[in-house]
């Protein structure tokens, strides 16, 4: 679809160009992205005794669980952090990365219905899934944030403050990264339903090769330690533990690397979402 | 494009595949693009199905051209299939064309559904947030109008209870409410009228009527009901296999539309078995055109024009041609013929026939066609005759009879001329 010179004037037709994204549309919808946003938070907690308290009860008993699994019977460490802070860390992270890809995944098969009545960018749908995952993330870094202070008075850790700046960074980077990847699947899954059903498998053999029940520190193979640092979720959570629990191994090159993988994913997603989103009606 | 133009559509496509799209899992697409590849028979053709059906496509709309004006009110009309929902959805940019393009000069608010969006765990007032918003509004937009649309909606008591609690009429009401209030100068409407109860459709009628001809906006709207189609349209399209077969009048085409399915057509073959007997088939009726319309439906008094082609073996000179007009269910309502001698030459012959059935009431007539030669004593050989030979169909003027409609069961099928009224006869 093309602009033309009036802003009021479109033109639809068949064929478009490959980087056919209309940004200053997609600014204008930015009401219907936070009422999403809203409408996501609010939905997962309606009718729930407890409300909100999931948000908080779900990474809690994750935590425990690994604290236990993990820290007690495996007995892999955890660089000398208090365990339930390494894990509730890790967690935190993986579920906001792991939630925004699997959400924006079925971003066309599970909005069709609305889609197929009612245009608006459709960009706007992953986009206020991201952002609902920051908003779960806050809540989850807020518990995270109390038994953070209470091992800091107790000076068990030694976090790096300055670099709490970079949290938002840190979020962005995540956010994007598991938008880029899950809009480049629901577009293929217009078409191949196949990969649904490889999503959520595959989320959790990622979580296996993504520190977060352990440190990158206890990696002593090379090859697997190459592996794991070219996991562009890698260099997120350690970064994170980096700031906030002091231990985490980061390089610049990784960060590059990761971060250029980021881009690609993005490029590539919004050009094949945006291509797909014209006809998608059609096939899916 | 020109100032008053609303939309433009020209040259307008949309085509469909037939059957499973792709292989349905990205294997079988693999398997098939290997095959492609290394030249071999694709493993997901099932046998005996020929590999041309395999990409057989459909044409939704096959060229569509169409200028609306600014605040014009226009009716979409036509059977299932003819490509109305397909139109909208691509004026609504849900799919995209095929051929063709589509200018729009204006913003669209498209109403293909009331409440789309709608959550039942949400409040009403939630919900016409996010609904407001999914239909283009800003949230300041939806703020400055929040008071118009409870009001609009009636349901002002229960809009801050989840939706799920509301009965499907208060649904409908609050979601309408919605699509009324939009700030939109192009809306674009199927058939979202056909809910809620009588006095609240009577209400949304009214109100899209005052947004067409007293806020000057464009409306677009589909439907199968023909008296909203009447209240509200001032001009009206009927499709039918992805084309515009009528753009104009709304009531021609709606006598139009309700002709679609049967047989109104412009150009008629009589390739037909001749059931009749003892014909001698010196002349052959071959085929008929209406002139001056494409689709024969005419006003009461209108003539109706014909172009009758037939072939015949020979020179005939005394040759008559008879017409008779039969209703739909086959009773003979009158008789038109024409003088004995009609020119008739060897070979193949056209003759333009002017029929003038003045006083032949409202509705779908056929017509029996005959060709005899006549001697003297009134009496000869038939050469032809063809059973329903032609449809057309008779409409009232605006108007006509009072605006009564017409009631052959009651009153037949002949409408007299208007009774004079005074005493110099």
């Amino acid at each position: 679809m093309e602009k033309n010179t009036s802003a009021r004037h479109v033109r639809l037709k068949a064929k478009t160009g490959l980087f056919d994204i209309n940004l200053k549309e997609l600014w204008r919808y930015r009401d219907l992205i936070a009422l999403f946003t809203k409408r996501n938070f609010i939905l997962i907690y309606k009718q729930t005794i407890l409300g909100p308290a999931w948000i908080l009860l779900q990474p809690m008993f994750t935590t425990l669980i690994y604290t236990l699994v993990f820290g007690g019977i495996a007995g892999i460490s955890t660089d000398g952090v208090p365990q339930i802070l390494f894990y509730m860390a890790g967690t935190a992270l993986w579920t906001y990365f792991s939630q925004t890809l699997t959400k924006t995944s079925t971003t066309f098969t599970a909005n069709a219905r609305v889609f197929g009545k009612v245009y608006f960018p459709r960009l706007v749908m992953p986009i206020s899934t991201v952002l609902s995952g920051i908003i779960n993330f806050g809540v989850q870094f807020l518990l995270f944030a109390c038994f953070w202070a209470y091992y800091i008075i107790k000076g068990v850790i030694a976090p790096n403050y300055l670099g709490i700046l970079l949290l938002p960074v840190i979020l962005v980077y995540l956010g994007l990264l598991g938008m880029g990847l899950g809009i480049i699947i629901s577009s293929l899954t217009t078409k191949y339903r196949d990969l649904s059903m490889l999503v959520t498998f595959g989320v959790q053999l990622w979580m296996y090769i993504t520190p977060v029940v352990y440190p990158v520190s206890t990696i002593t193979s090379p090859l697997l330690r190459t592996l794991i640092l070219l996991n562009p979720v890698t260099c997120a959570v350690e970064t994170f533990r980096w700031i906030f629990l002091g231990e985490g191994v980061i390089s610049l090159a990784h960060w590059g690397i990761s971060a250029a993988v980021m881009a690609l994913a993005l490029t590539l997603g919004v050009i094949v979402f945006s291509r797909v989103e014209k006809t998608f009606m059609d096939t899916v | 494009m020109n100032e008053q133009i609303a939309i433009q559509i020209t040259g307008l496509k949309k085509q469909y595949r037939l059957g499973q799209i792709g292989g349905g899992t990205l294997k079988a697409d693999l398997q098939s693009l290997w095959a492609k590849i290394r030249k071999k028979e694709d493993p997901n053709v099932k046998i005996g199905q020929e590999a041309r059906l395999s990409g057989q496509t459909f044409m939704a709309l096959n060229g569509i051209d169409l200028t609306i004006r600014k605040g014009e009110a226009i009716g979409i009309i036509g059977g299932n299939g003819a490509g109305k929902s397909t139109m909208l959805k691509i004026l609504s940019r849900i799919t995209a064309p095929t051929a063709g393009t589509v200018d729009i000069c204006g913003r669209i608010a498209s109403m293909l559904e009331v409440g789309t969006g709608f959550n039942g765990e949400m409040t009403g007032r939630e919900n016409v947030y996010l609904n407001g918003a999914i239909l283009g509004m800003t949230k300041a937009e939806i703020d400055a109008k929040m008071e118009d649309i409870i009001e609009f909606s009636e349901i002002r008591d229960f809009i801050d209870t989840p939706a799920k609690r509301y009965s499907s009429g208060m649904y409908v009401k609050l979601a309408f409410s919605v699509a009324a209030h939009l700030d939109a100068e192009i809306m674009i409407m199927d058939e979202i009228l056909a809910v809620g109860d009588v006095a609240f459709q009577k209400k949304c009628l009214d109100k899209m009527r005052e947004a067409a001809t007293v806020e000057g906006r464009t409306v677009l709207y589909v439907s199968h009901n023909m008296n909203t189609i009447r209240r509200l349209c001032d001009r009206c399209v009927v499709l039918d296999q992805g084309k515009i077969i009528f753009d104009g009048d709304v009531e021609k085409a709606i006598d139009i539309y309700s002709g679609t399915g049967t047989s109104l057509k412009k150009e008629v073959v009589f390739d037909r078995e001749r059931s009749a007997k003892q014909l001698d088939g010196k002349l052959r009726f071959t085929s008929g055109t209406f002139l001056d319309t494409d689709v024969p439906v005419y006003h009461t008094g209108d003539a109706i024009r014909l172009a009758l082609r037939f072939t015949a073996e020979e020179a005939l000179d005394s040759a008559a041609i008879r017409v008779v007009v039969q209703t739909e269910s086959g009773t003979p309502v009158g008789l038109a013929a024409t003088e004995k001698g009609i020119p008739v030459r060897a070979g193949e012959n056209e003759l333009p026939l002017t029929l003038r059935f003045d006083t032949l009431a409202p509705g779908t007539y056929s017509a029996r066609l005959i060709a005899q030669s006549i001697d003297e004593f009134g009496r000869g050989p038939m050469h032809d005759l063809v059973e329903s030979a032609i449809t057309f169909r008779i409409v009232h003027r605006d108007g006509e009879n009072n605006g009564q409609g017409w009631y052959p069961h009651v009153w037949g099928y002949a409408q007299y001329p208007t009774v004079e009224i005074g005493k110099d006869v």
